[in-house]
């Protein structure tokens, strides 16, 4: 109701304006912080005993890290395709009620369907959460180039990152490894915080961090699913009892 | 049928097509139809979003409380202690993504210094 005008200005040359503020985008404190954290991967990879070729192509075809780093511990324990599968595709359900949250900021009036599902392909925590921060200000038509530069630039740019670790760099000091993975965790754990669009989602997140743990011991392999569906429908029926009482 | 059980070139990129681009794209694409669906001002969106949220601080807490690595290494209650540490500097200046991390990151180092001297 509230969206701006945006048919007249939409151009060719505003598209490529907003392609190239989205790949800018990535040059940001998260952009870095996940390059970080792609240093740390590409060590990962290379003691499993991945090829260079491999660990760059798994880089941009999974993109997702959690995803990534649960397939190179199925490919290091010996399991069988479809164990590694079924271990990745339970560690990446989180995936769509993401896309499922993304897709309705994402699309214009007019976007094809194609659009979408290829952009899907860029989902992952830092992006997820630097498009939900800043979609907010964006002309609806422009959203879809926005986070093409965006994902492009995050994906094209880690395949880099972490195809230089692989050759350059030798192992790093243990306080160094140690400082750099913690960056992955301190920036969720505050942006995650600042993106949210409404209590509900700050709710949310609370009983996520304490239930995490607690269903990782219980119940391994299904923890993030149980703490995803139990924590999301407990601040779905707070926000729901609360809007109750305003409307009363 | 390993990564490593047949022992041609190409047998590995596939493995990490099917276990790896398959086993996450699958999950994407199925949030692309559902999220198609729903329009942007939907109750049922909430849910998701609370549900997603839920995911995402899951995996926080268990990069955390469960890290590999390097960082398994450091006592467990540091590592606790620098998370809130973070959060709690972020929170008091205003919302400052960077502050909190410097102040994570300066507890976790400190800690790991004065472990070290220890």
């Amino acid at each position: 109701m509230t969206e701006p005008e945006t048919d007249a200005t939409e151009s060719s040359d505003g598209r490529a304006a907003w392609l190239w503020r989205g790949a800018t985008a990535a040059f940001s404190i998260p952009g870095l912080i996940l390059a970080s954290a792609f240093v740390g991967f590409a060590g990962l990879a290379r003691d499993a005993g991945l090829t260079l070729a491999q660990t760059v192509f798994m880089t941009g075809v999974v993109w997702a890290l959690p995803g990534k780093v649960v397939l190179i511990s199925a490919i290091l324990a010996g399991s069988s395709l479809p164990t590694a599968a079924f271990a990745v595709a339970l560690s990446s359900v989180r995936l769509a009620p993401m896309v499922v949250a993304l897709t309705p900021e994402l699309r214009g009036p007019r976007t094809p369907a194609w659009v979408l599902y290829a952009l899907s392909h860029f989902v992952a925590v830092t992006s997820w959460v630097l498009a939900m921060e800043r979609v907010g200000d964006i002309p609806r038509a422009m959203r879809t180039s926005f986070y093409a530069g965006l994902g492009l630039t995050l994906v094209l740019g880690n395949m880099a990152v972490v195809a230089f670790v692989f050759v350059v760099a030798g192992r790093l000091p243990p306080a160094v490894s140690a400082a750099l993975f913690f960056l992955t965790p301190l920036y969720f754990l505050t942006s995650l915080w600042g993106s949210a669009r409404e209590k509900a989602g700050q709710t949310a997140m609370l009983l996520g961090l304490v239930f995490g743990p607690v269903f990782h011991l219980l119940i391994p392999g299904f923890d993030l699913l149980a703490t995803g569906l139990l924590a999301g429908f407990m601040a779905f029926g707070l926000h729901l009892i609360s809007k109750g009482r305003k409307a009363v | 049928m390993s990564f490593t059980a047949i022992d041609t070139w190409w047998w590995p990129y596939v493995f990490i097509l099917i276990a790896g681009w398959l086993a996450t794209d699958l999950w994407r694409f199925l949030g692309v139809y559902f999220g198609g669906r729903l329009s942007d001002e939907s109750e049922l969106l909430v849910l998701v979003r609370c549900i997603a949220t839920a995911l995402v601080a899951a995996v926080i807490a268990n990069l955390i409380i469960f890290p590999s690595g390097a960082l398994a290494a450091t006592p467990l209650l540091l590592r606790i202690g620098a998370g809130l540490a973070g959060f709690a500097a972020y929170l008091a200046v205003g919302k400052r993504v960077l502050v909190g991390i410097v102040a994570g990151e300066m507890v976790l180092g400190a800690g790991m210094f004065i472990n070290h001297a220890l």
